[in-house]
């Protein structure tokens, strides 16, 4: 098979929030860039990102970023890298007027500064009264910031590949990525696409969760392609599970609900929140609130016939504020519960939400792997990876709510920044890995195969379920090795799958068969990574282990595909220019 | 329940037609989005796109029972049996429910979708009044679904001349925002007899939207802002 070719200086693969920055600096500087994406860059997920992007702007009460980076350490249980946190919270400012200049409509303060709201795990002053630090466009930030980002690649004439899907990278033998193979869907032909610089920017992987908020597209390829090509996932036990989705629809209210004054009761009416976070309340970090909704409901608290959800209350915000601060949020209400916020009761219930864990890199967005020596790190030459698909780690164990749509501009713009330099740098283009490449084709020739096996659709759902059941919010030792054999199952399963489907032109068929390969990949290194960690740390809490253990689990998991296993790395404790966070008891 | 499905693939069919499914068992609040995924697991050669399932990412327009729509956002309640399901009108098909939307995204691009301001940066933000800032509801949520155009008698008959709702909701986003510079160019760009003056106020748009957006009204603002400059 003779496949086509194309070069280019720098390739991004995901043109989400994270990719589209990118693909934005790289053509502004003249770079010949391909931006790759498996749907039309505004249908990606950021555009359901509702409440907001943090930066320490202080337009409502005083903030500064330092204060930001201490609430980003702590909400990250001491697990994130404070390097990397430091430099996020500090370029925090410039970026968001950055995308204000781009064009994004920001809501408005009476002095027409950039709104800001209340969110999670927010305070000023390390730890004091609550901060104002989630610059929103009314709820629905992400897609203003999404559309503004692909607007100005309109006008800066970036090159897009719509609707192509990347099946792996090309690897050469001395570790150099060199591109990816990637297939055009509406032809379902494969084109090779080589470039000096490859970044990942391909979003989450929600979807390996029953009940999710994420989008069906949600399906951790690059997170998938960064494993074959001998890569390690970080830190990937840490799944958030956001606390208010609307019960058993996998449907998102934004934190910024909470922000704008809602609050949660449970079927007695008792804003309960006060009991488990006195000062912060409704507003205590996401892992919190879910585990103590969860808590209400195994008590007995829970509302409805079955007592299996809480209720978000926000009709004493009055009709104003509910339509000019929450009217995205009110629509969805209305249209999948025939219930209006303004009046009703809303039920809610901890969702799975977003991956905290991703492929390692550092703070320029540069991918690193395992050293030679142990608990070293290897920078991946010609691969950089940004936003939800990486780890760099700026959450830790767990993310505050406006965190992510900072990262995904913030090393979106870095690794752009890194891969300029690296382009020129090294102006030649290495080989072609015809290994690698071919290798790789071995992906797509699978799905080749006909016959009878069970389809695609059983086993993602057997997947789902499986994580849903056995890698939860709250997890044990037995319940975690089952799920290792039952996700290992799977995997194995997955190789009987044939696709009844064998043609070319728009098979979404043979693409859901491919992401289910990429899903079940990630599941594995989720389940695998949880069973190893013996702590409770953030979003992962282990029923057998209830506290965190500093002593022994300071440490990043790195989990590797071939032979499932683990190693691991300190955290990156040391901040670029002020003094280390020690770990501290976490209360809100 | 039954529906009634468009179905053509370029590789085997030499033609569209028609297929029948049934769904025995339909939940209360299920929407189109929900029923096309059973009917895909059962018969996988049906293509079509959707990805979030909320009417954010604008990915499932299709024609529903003779309008479009979004098919996540589409209740099977509130429709006739059989539900008759088709790709939306004046794109050219690609494979059953998809269509090629590269015209529709050429118009967009057309209307210079971006903010232009041409002083040099400020060290913080522009400032923009709540009231400046208000004006731009109603037209910045726009999901680029293309439920609008695709409904428009107009855009059917000039793709390709005439700029279609989408387009010049847009480019209305642009000269109502109080930050933008570039009014007289983005006017002149729109002059001549297609561009923006083949809009007959028939208001398919506005009766489809699903966002509850009004393209009618923001050509409107355009074509007053045109007669200003011309007087």
């Amino acid at each position: 098979m003779s496949i086509n070719r194309r070069k280019f200086d720098a390739l991004v693969i995901g043109a989400g929030g994270g990719g589209l920055r990118a693909g934005l600096h790289l053509a502004r500087e003249g770079v010949h860039t391909a931006v790759v994406s498996k749907v039309f860059p505004t249908r990606s997920h950021t555009v359901a990102a509702q409440g907001g992007i943090n930066a320490a702007l202080a337009n409502m009460v005083p903030d500064n970023w330092h204060w930001h980076m201490f609430d980003t350490v702590k909400g990250s249980d001491y697990l994130g890298d404070q390097d990397a946190i430091e430099y996020m919270c500090k370029v925090a400012p410039k970026i968001v007027y950055e995308l204000e200049h781009f064009g994004v409509p920001f809501s408005r303060t009476e002095k027409g500064k950039i709104y800001q709201r209340p969110f999670g795990g927010q305070s000023q002053n390390f730890g004091g009264d609550q901060a104002a630090r989630t610059c929103a466009a009314a709820d629905r930030t992400g897609h203003a910031m999404l559309h503004s980002l692909y607007q100005q690649n309109i006008a800066a004439n970036t090159h897009f590949f719509d609707e192509y899907f990347a099946i792996d990278l090309l690897r050469d033998d001395d570790g150099h990525v060199t591109g990816a193979l990637v297939i055009e869907i509406e032809t379902g032909e494969p084109l090779v696409i080589e470039a000096k610089a490859t970044l990942l920017a391909t979003g989450g992987c929600g979807q390996m969760y029953k009940t999710n908020t994420n989008a069906h597209v949600n399906t951790g390829d690059g997170m998938a392609m960064a494993l074959r090509a001998g890569i390690p996932l970080q830190d990937m036990e840490f799944f958030q599970f956001h606390p208010t989705g609307i019960a058993g629809r996998g449907l998102l209210l934004t934190e910024g609900c909470r922000g704008e004054g809602g609050y949660l009761v449970n079927k007695d009416g008792e804003r309960f929140m006060e009991r488990y976070a006195p000062n912060a309340k409704d507003l205590a970090s996401r892992d919190v609130v879910s585990r103590a909704i969860y808590t209400e409901v195994k008590e007995g608290r829970g509302c409805g016939p079955d007592g299996d959800h809480v209720h978000l209350k926000l009709s004493h915000l009055g009709a104003d504020v509910i339509m000019k601060r929450l009217p995205g949020i009110r629509d969805t209400c209305m249209t999948f519960l025939h219930k209006d916020p303004i009046t009703d009761l809303i039920p809610i219930y901890p969702t799975a939400h977003y991956v905290m864990g991703g492929i390692p890199t550092n703070r320029a967005g540069e991918v690193v792997s395992v050293g030679k020596r142990k608990g070293t790190e290897a920078v991946v030459p010609g691969l950089y990876a940004a936003g939800e698909c990486a780890c760099v780690s700026v959450h830790g164990a767990n993310r505050l709510g406006g965190n992510s749509l900072l990262d995904i501009v913030v090393f979106g713009r870095a690794a752009a920044e890194n891969m300029i330099e690296y382009v020129r740098a090294n102006p030649a283009h290495r080989d072609l890995p015809e290994k690698s490449l071919e290798q790789v084709e071995g992906r797509l020739a699978r799905w080749e195969q006909t016959g009878e096996g069970p389809s695609v659709l059983d086993l993602r759902n057997e997947l789902k379920t499986a994580m849903e059941t056995y890698c939860g919010v709250y997890r044990d030792q037995e319940t975690l090795a089952t799920g290792i054999e039952k996700v290992a199952e799977i995997v194995e399963r997955i190789k009987d799958v044939r696709l009844k489907d064998q043609s070319k032109v728009y098979n979404t068929s043979r693409i859901e068969a491919l992401e289910l390969e990429n899903l079940a990949d990630i599941a594995m290194a989720t389940v695998t990574s949880a069973h190893a960690r013996q702590e409770s740390r953030g979003a992962h809490s282990r029923v057998d282990f209830p506290e965190r253990d500093d002593a022994n689990w300071m440490q990043h998991t790195l989990y590797l595909r071939e032979g499932r296993k683990l190693a691991y790395k300190p955290v990156r404790t040391q901040p670029l220019t002020v003094e280390s966070f020690p770990p501290k008891k976490r209360t809100y | 329940m039954r529906f009634r499905i468009y179905r053509y693939n370029p590789e085997t069919d030499r033609e569209p037609y028609m297929q029948e499914y049934d769904l025995p068992e339909i939940g209360a609040d299920m929407v189109v989005r929900e029923a096309l995924i059973i009917i895909k697991g059962v018969d996988e050669t049906l293509s079509f796109r959707h990805s979030c399932g909320e009417g954010v990412c604008g990915s499932d327009a299709m024609n529903i029972n003779g309008r479009s729509a979004l098919a996540c956002l589409t209740k099977l309640a509130d429709l006739a049996e059989p539900v008759e399901i088709r790709p939306v009108a004046g794109l050219p098909v690609i494979r059953d429910l998809v269509v090629d939307m590269t015209g529709f995204y050429r118009q967009y691009r057309a209307v210079k979708p971006y903010l232009i301001n041409r002083d040099p940066e400020p060290e913080i933000e522009h400032l923009q009044s709540i009231e400046d800032r208000e004006k731009l509801d109603g037209l910045y949520e726009c999901i680029m679904c293309g439920c609008c155009s695709t409904m428009c008698p107009s855009f059917w008959w000039n793709p390709d001349k005439y700029l279609g709702p989408q387009a010049l909701l847009q480019a209305w986003r642009f000269l109502a925002d109080s930050r933008d510079q570039a009014t007289d160019e983005r006017l002149d760009d729109l002059e001549g007899p297609y561009k923006l003056y083949r809009c007959h106020t028939i208001m398919n748009c506005v009766e489809v939207c699903p966002k509850g957006l009004n393209p009618t009204k923001a050509i409107g603002h355009i074509k007053q802002l045109m007669l200003k400059k011309a007087i």
